[in-house]
């Protein structure tokens, strides 16, 4: 089961390094990671998305919560939680296949950041389901090169982690 | 005050009470040497052959003292030296501050001279790195470092400083502030409120718990971990064994915890367990596990690992509940708190019928009567021969369960080992940190001939103080515990095990100016041991045993812990 852990961590060099050098050395395995400052510049978010059971998300929260460095961890409930992530994706397009790529870029909420006499290379912010269902979507007219950020989430409602 | 960098540094020593370092200087922390020429009446430094040595006597200073050991090198080489004793140290949570000294800034990433990434090598076997590049942080990571080491599961701190850093013409500004009123200093302050720096309150609510599953428990037996032993909480665990009336199992880190003659201990558990406590492990009803990880050689098939009990586990660090062994109850606090609290609550039990099912299957230990000498006769000779209290150091392997098998240890400290690390070299350097920290207390050092032929030019430190370590080796010429495995598990292939070759160890102790002697029975090991603890130098003895010697019994790894391969 999929599960989101949301970290907070003192914003300094060698911190990222000193996490995901915990998951390998733990043994943990992790499906995404994403990382970026916060509103205090002193401290970063971390969302890292693990594909284990129950107990091996509380061995990376607890052993996580051990680093000097990081200030607070908290396991997001999938149903507390706004989940998003962006992805960028080149897809092939001429003057035939173009008008029903964009049909599915307006169902799916899609923008399209660039276009080529041969491609177009469009951007979608959603939950990770419907990201794969746009991916999927895209794969017939032949995907040239994706690039994810990976999921980033807060908690629903006024609360802080 | 303005104060030159280094003199900052030293002075933060001298606010933890520090005044002993072991080290080996170098060209990036020449800076730091040269303020500790001023520095010699307050700050003892004991240089040693090698960084590794340098390592492990820091080590065993903080193990025997219960202080917070510190240990200097340089970088590059001098640092990557460090390691094994760092992650020893780190498996073994023992405080040590280790302070390398790296290239200066204009020279860092460019594949310098001598320049390693030594915080980067560090972080997995470490609490926390630091690498310094602002003169001015020194004092704030100084009082961290040292804060982080020796609060909570203590464990090892390496602080990293660029080489322009110390340059000796950087004033800061520094105030004197001793350790007990620093740990108030906004730094840390907020460190201990996000990382619980203090050791954690135990919940009154799970301690009434516990004493409800005792109430319950017919048949409980106590596993006394290093835990008991880092947090100096042996009077608390003997208060509470002899209130519980029940069996005491001793981890290989839990050895001076509580009292190895204690009626109710049942000695050792896990690999080389005694029968008494694998089986009671394995009938008892409640298992109390105090500061033990269930590690590997203890917990050697989790699945049914004291399958009949309810798991109660007693640790300061939460990340340990639930890591091996699923439990069934746990609380989180220092072992001297959580028992304190518990003992204020345990009525006085008694379980004449349990306690004597388990305890009567002690066998009494048997010294061999045979004329040549044998593990037991070196050992009983130095039990007959040291004044009660004596420290034993021991490096890895045959030598090292036969050791923790045989002494009785009393007190926290008195039985320096690597525990979780397995380090062969570590007893010798143990063994100097601590001779330096205890002068009173005589210290054996017991090792094998493969062992102490890793670090044994440390025996140029032990004659340089004037040290009287007296390093009992049990030659066996062969790495024994690995032939154990060999001849049990892998049908005899003694694959580049044997090590029949040089040096000839009593040679080898007179070349260092020190004094040996090799026996080769009971009456010659007797004598030996008198020689060492007059002569006032550094001893050696080199014990001739046979080779096919085994250290009994053994369950293997991943094994039911009464799955006995050897009785």
């Amino acid at each position: 089961m999929k599960q989101t852990i949301s970290v907070l961590v003192e914003n300094q060099a060698g911190v990222l390094n000193r996490i995901t050098g915990l998951f390998s050395r733990r043994a943990f395995n992790i499906e995404s990671l994403a990382v970026g400052v916060t509103d205090d510049p002193t401290v970063s978010r971390i969302t890292i998305i693990v594909d284990s059971g129950n107990s091996v998300v509380e061995q990376v929260e607890k052993q996580l919560n051990k680093l000097i460095e990081v200030i607070k961890v908290r396991t997001l409930e999938e149903t507390a939680m706004i989940g998003r992530e962006l992805i960028l994706l080149k897809v092939n397009a001429n003057h035939k296949t173009r008008q029903d790529i964009m049909t599915i870029c307006e169902i799916m909420g899609a923008k399209v950041d660039d276009i080529s006499p041969s491609s177009m290379t469009l951007e979608l912010s959603d939950t990770p389901d419907r990201i794969e269902t746009f991916e999927a979507l895209m794969r017939p007219f032949c995907i040239l090169e994706e690039v994810r950020t990976g999921v980033i989430a807060l908690q629903k409602g006024g609360g802080k982690i | 005050m303005k104060v030159r960098a280094t003199q900052a540094i030293l002075e933060c020593l001298l606010e933890q009470d520090v005044d002993t370092v072991f080290g080996y200087p170098g060209g990036t922390i020449l800076n730091l040497y040269d303020e500790l020429y001023h520095y010699q009446d307050k700050i003892k430094h004991i240089l040693t052959a090698h960084e590794q040595g340098a390592s492990h006597a820091a080590d065993g200073y903080a193990r025997s003292t219960g202080k917070v050991g510190v240990c200097f090198a340089t970088s590059g080489p001098g640092a990557t030296n460090l390691t094994t004793g760092i992650a020893t140290a780190y498996m073994d949570s023992s405080p040590v501050v280790f302070i390398t000294c790296n290239v200066s800034e204009e020279l860092l990433g460019r594949d310098s001279f001598q320049e390693v990434d030594i915080t980067g090598i560090a972080m997995p076997i470490t609490k926390a790195t630091y690498l310094v590049r602002d003169p001015q942080t020194i004092p704030d990571v100084m009082r961290q470092a040292f804060a982080v080491a020796a609060t909570g599961r203590p464990g090892p701190v390496l602080i990293d400083f660029l080489k322009n850093v110390t340059a000796l013409n950087v004033m800061i500004d520094y105030e004197f502030i001793p350790w007990t009123e620093n740990r108030n200093t906004d730094s840390i302050r907020e460190l201990a409120v996000s990382h619980g720096l203090k050791a954690p309150e135990p919940d009154l609510n799970d301690i009434e718990t516990l004493v409800d599953l005792i109430a319950q428990a017919e048949k409980p037996l106590l596993i006394c971990g290093g835990g008991v032993v880092r947090g100096r909480a042996h009077e608390q665990f003997r208060e509470f064994a002899e209130k519980m009336d029940a069996p005491v199992a001793i981890t290989v880190m839990g050895g001076g915890g509580f009292p190895g003659a204690h009626p109710l201990t049942t000695g050792m558990i896990g690999m080389h367990g005694t029968q008494a406590s694998n089986v009671a492990c394995n009938t008892c009803d409640l298992l109390i596990a105090v500061g033990c990880r269930f590690s590997d050689r203890v917990a050697l098939k989790p699945a049914t690992f004291a399958q009949q009990a309810k798991i109660v586990h007693i640790d300061i660090d939460r990340s340990e509940i639930d890591k091996n062994v699923r439990t069934d109850h746990h609380i989180i606090g220092s072992a001297k708190r959580v028992l304190a609290e518990l003992n204020q609550r345990l009525p006085q039990y008694h379980r004449t019928e349990w306690k004597g099912q388990i305890l009567s299957l002690l066998e009494d230990q048997q010294i061999d009567e045979q004329d040549k000498l044998t593990p037991s006769q070196v050992l009983d000779a130095i039990e007959q021969a040291v004044p009660e209290g004596s420290i034993v150091a021991t490096d890895v392997g045959q030598h090292q369960m036969w050791s923790i098998q045989h002494f009785h240890f009393q007190y926290p400290g008195q039985l320096l080992t690597s525990g979780g690390f397995g380090t062969m070299g570590f007893g010798l350097g143990a063994a100097i940190g601590a001779k330096v920290g205890n002068p009173d207390k005589v210290v054996i050092h017991t090792t094998g001939d493969g062992c102490f032929r890793m670090n044994c030019h440390e025996l140029a430190t032990v004659q340089y103080y004037n040290l009287p370590i007296i390093t009992v080796v049990f030659n066996n010429g062969t790495l024994g515990m690995v032939r154990q495995w060999q001849h049990l598990i892998y049908q005899e292939h003694y694959s580049q095990t044997t090590l029949d070759r040089a040096p000839d160890f009593v040679k080898l102790a007179e070349a260092y100016g020190l004094k040996g002697r090799r026996v080769t029975n009971r009456q010659e090991m007797k004598e030996a041991m008198e020689e060492a603890l007059t002569c006032g130098c550094g001893y050696v003895i080199d014990c001739m045993i046979d080779m096919d010697e085994m250290v009994r019994p053994m369950v293997p790894g991943g094994a039911h812990i009464t799955d006995f391969l050897l009785k």
